[in-house]
């Protein structure tokens, strides 16, 4: 089989230029969706019973809650890309995704503080879910940290992207645990999202809304993992060009 | 460089289109040699050229390099065990701890290898002036000590290959006398051996390889194309 | 070739003499836990209602903390003088060789930590029915610990300061450990059965006896030829 199509995959190169078409794209997709989906959601999707208006706040919880989990898979899955094939696109990925999970986890826990001060009457409680939202951003502040640490970019990738992985392991049983761990200790509180059906009305703008965040993620890694791109290959020659043509086109633009 | 010289004697190690990298810059590349039995080769080059790297390559504590090593005739990638039972790599470190006396840090490397006596270590203590120091504990011994602890590890090897990072760090005239002997020694047996030294080593027919020889000429570090 | 536990054996030995020959490290996490507990009823008062209440978790808090402060050393003096290179390079299996020195880290640290527990328990007003649970969970979780955290000292080895660092990044991969321990030493101290809690412990110390090793090796790799 004809891996070269794999191993260009790894050309930080081709993968920066590649970009550039896809970029308007996913702008428009994404804002499109998001604007579709929150106004449909927030606005006018109908009341929930119990809860009234307080649970729209789920229509931005529920998706970025969902990608906060993926992100930390996708970065430990382009950590062991990486290793395995040592490849530099891969790690660039990995080093990407760590900022912005921790962004999106702490969405996820401002949002789901939002949605607890009416139904809780407090602004933060110590159930299943945000405790364990709350150790994802523990687990993507020690990457993080881990990342900074390394004066070698080299070392620091692989030391990376062997924690992302074994924390992979760790993100099930972490789960786990804490879910036992709460229902041992709070029997019968309110839970946020009960078991009860949710009415499909409320459910298209959600899935809007899941697909809008995704694209929407992908935009910003796509950006992101572009800027560290130029970071790392910033000695070779086709960044150099790009600064040079960057500048020469700015130049003209203020000139005309 | 000089040239190394045909001999009739096996070729031992085998380096083929080295290349090292170390932060996005070469520090040697194309390097291609062949290390005959019965040679010791010294690696010269400037602080920073890449020697230490280029001898822990040799050694297998990094894998990080292009190109292949060939150990009589197999990638060292196919045999690494094999080929870590047949050498011995003495870092710039010098790997003893000093809480043990000498006899209990030369037990564990003699664990390494195995099929090494007692008798044998407390030989080994003895052919470097260590007889009578066997119990001591290493933090009471002076720096050459010390690295005469270390160069023990040299008597009671089987290893085909030494690999010495700076081995006459800390040692007087005369241990560095005894030493250049020992490795002469090993070489005439039909051992390789591999090495630094900013001292001056003076053997008959030491094969001398200069790094700076080898730096890449193109300054920027261009990706592979893969058409 | 080397014979299969030969460098095992030699390793247990000599990091075992190791560890005799440095007693004050050996006792100085045991005195942190005992310092820490004693904190805890200057802080919150000497009621026995509220001690007892509070006695398991706490226990178990300070018993992860003391690891944690120890995991710094597990391989740094190896790094340091270069043994940790030389065991790079044996021709032997460096699982079997870390996972050796993870084994004299334990009987040097968790395993005292277990034994001094019941002294802290009497001392937090711990009901005696806890008392046999409590080491249970301790001698399981501190060995799972000591694995666990085997990698995170085999990832920052090579940096300068790496003690805050491993707390970091060693720290959430302990919270099913805290759980499920603390909550066998709670259950125990109500007059429940724990056997729950202790077979998931048994069970996630036996993954990370399979996977740590491996894991720490890898990461020594990397850290060496940083």
């Amino acid at each position: 089989m004809n891996w070269q199509w794999f191993h260009r995959l790894g050309s930080p190169r081709w993968f920066y230029e590649k970009t550039d078409s896809w970029l308007p794209w996913l702008m428009v997709s994404a804002w499109g969706l998001l604007l579709v989906g929150g106004i449909w959601g927030l606005g006018f999707a109908p009341e929930d019973a119990r809860q009234h208006n307080s649970f729209r706040i789920l229509y931005i919880h529920a998706p970025v809650a969902y990608i906060s989990m993926s992100c930390y898979y996708i970065m430990a899955i382009s950590g062991a890309v990486g290793l395995i094939w040592k490849m530099k696109l891969p790690f660039m990925v990995m080093k990407a995704c760590a900022p912005i999970g921790l962004g999106l986890t702490i969405v996820v826990l401002l949002t789901g503080s939002i949605w607890g001060k009416p139904t809780w009457g407090t602004w933060w409680e110590w159930d299943a879910r945000l405790t364990s939202y709350l150790i994802l951003s523990f687990l993507y502040l020690g990457a993080i940290a881990l990342q900074q640490a390394f004066q070698n970019r080299d070392t620091a990738d692989k030391a990376s992207a062997i924690l992302a992985l074994v924390g992979t392991v760790n993100i099930p049983i972490i789960y786990k645990s804490v879910d036992w761990w709460y229902t041992l200790h709070q029997p019968a509180t309110l839970k946020i999202v009960g078991k009860s059906t949710i009415d499909p009305s409320m459910l298209y703008p959600l899935f809007v809304m899941i697909i809008g965040f995704y694209v929407f993620f992908t935009l910003v890694l796509i950006l992101h993992t572009r800027t560290e791109i130029l970071r790392r290959e910033s000695r070779t020659q086709w960044v150099k060009d790009l600064v040079v043509d960057n500048s020469k086109s700015k130049g003209e633009g203020a000139r005309s | 460089m000089r040239t190394i010289p045909l001999t009739a004697a096996p070729v031992l190690l085998e380096l083929r289109n080295l290349a090292c990298e170390r932060d996005e810059r070469f520090l040697f590349a194309g390097l291609n040699a062949r290390f005959h039995a019965g040679q010791v080769v010294q690696i010269l080059g400037p602080n920073g050229s890449g020697k230490t790297s280029f001898l822990r390559l040799l050694a297998g504590v990094s894998q990080e390099f292009y190109g292949d090593i060939l150990w009589q005739g197999q990638n060292v990638s196919d045999i690494r065990w094999e080929y870590a039972n047949d050498l011995l790599y003495l870092g710039h470190l010098p790997g003893i701890k000093k809480s043990l006396t000498p006899l209990e840090n030369l037990r564990w490397y003699a664990a390494t290898q195995g099929g090494v006596g007692e008798g044998q270590l407390r030989a080994s203590l003895a052919q470097v002036q260590l007889a009578g120091y066997e119990d001591t504990p290493c933090y009471r011994l002076s720096a050459g000590q010390l690295r005469r602890v270390t160069l023990a590890r040299l008597a009671f090897s089987r290893a085909l290959v030494w690999i010495l990072d700076e081995p006459f760090t800390a040692l007087d005239k005369t241990g560095a006398v005894e030493l250049e002997a020992r490795l002469y020694a090993h070489a005439q047996a039909g051992g390789l051996v591999v090495l630094t030294s900013h001292q001056d080593v003076n053997l008959p027919g030491l094969v001398l390889i200069d790094l700076m020889d080898f730096l890449p000429h193109a300054q920027e570090h261009e990706e592979r194309a893969y058409d | 070739m080397t014979e299969p536990a030969s460098l095992f054996r030699a390793t247990f030995k000599r990091d075992l003499t190791l560890a005799f020959r440095h007693k004050g490290d050996m006792v100085n996490p045991l005195v942190f836990f005992l310092i820490a507990i004693t904190m805890v009823p200057l802080a919150l008062g000497p009621e026995k209602a509220v001690l007892v209440r509070i006695a398991p978790g706490i226990i178990w808090v300070m018993a992860l903390l003391a690891t944690l402060l120890s995991l710094d050393s597990l391989f740094r003096s190896d790094f340091d003088d270069g043994s940790l290179e030389q065991l790079l390079i044996a021709p032997y299996s460096l699982p079997l060789v870390v996972m050796a020195k993870i084994a004299v880290h334990w009987l040097a640290t968790g395993l005292p930590l277990t034994l001094l527990a019941p002294l802290l328990g009497v001392m937090l007003s711990l009901p005696t029915s806890a008392f046999s649970a409590l080491c249970y969970s301790l001698l399981l979780g501190t060995a799972a610990m000591s694995l666990i955290g085997a990698v995170g000292a085999a990832l920052t080895v090579g940096l300068r300061k790496g003690g805050v660092l491993i707390s970091l990044i060693v720290m959430p991969l302990y919270i099913p450990i805290l759980i499920f321990g603390a909550s066998a030493v709670q259950a125990a101290a109500l007059g429940e059965p724990c056997n729950m809690q202790l077979a998931v412990l048994g069970a996630g110390l036996a993954i990370a006896l399979v996977l740590a090793p491996l894991a720490a090796a890898g990461a020594l790799r990397v850290s060496v030829n940083g």
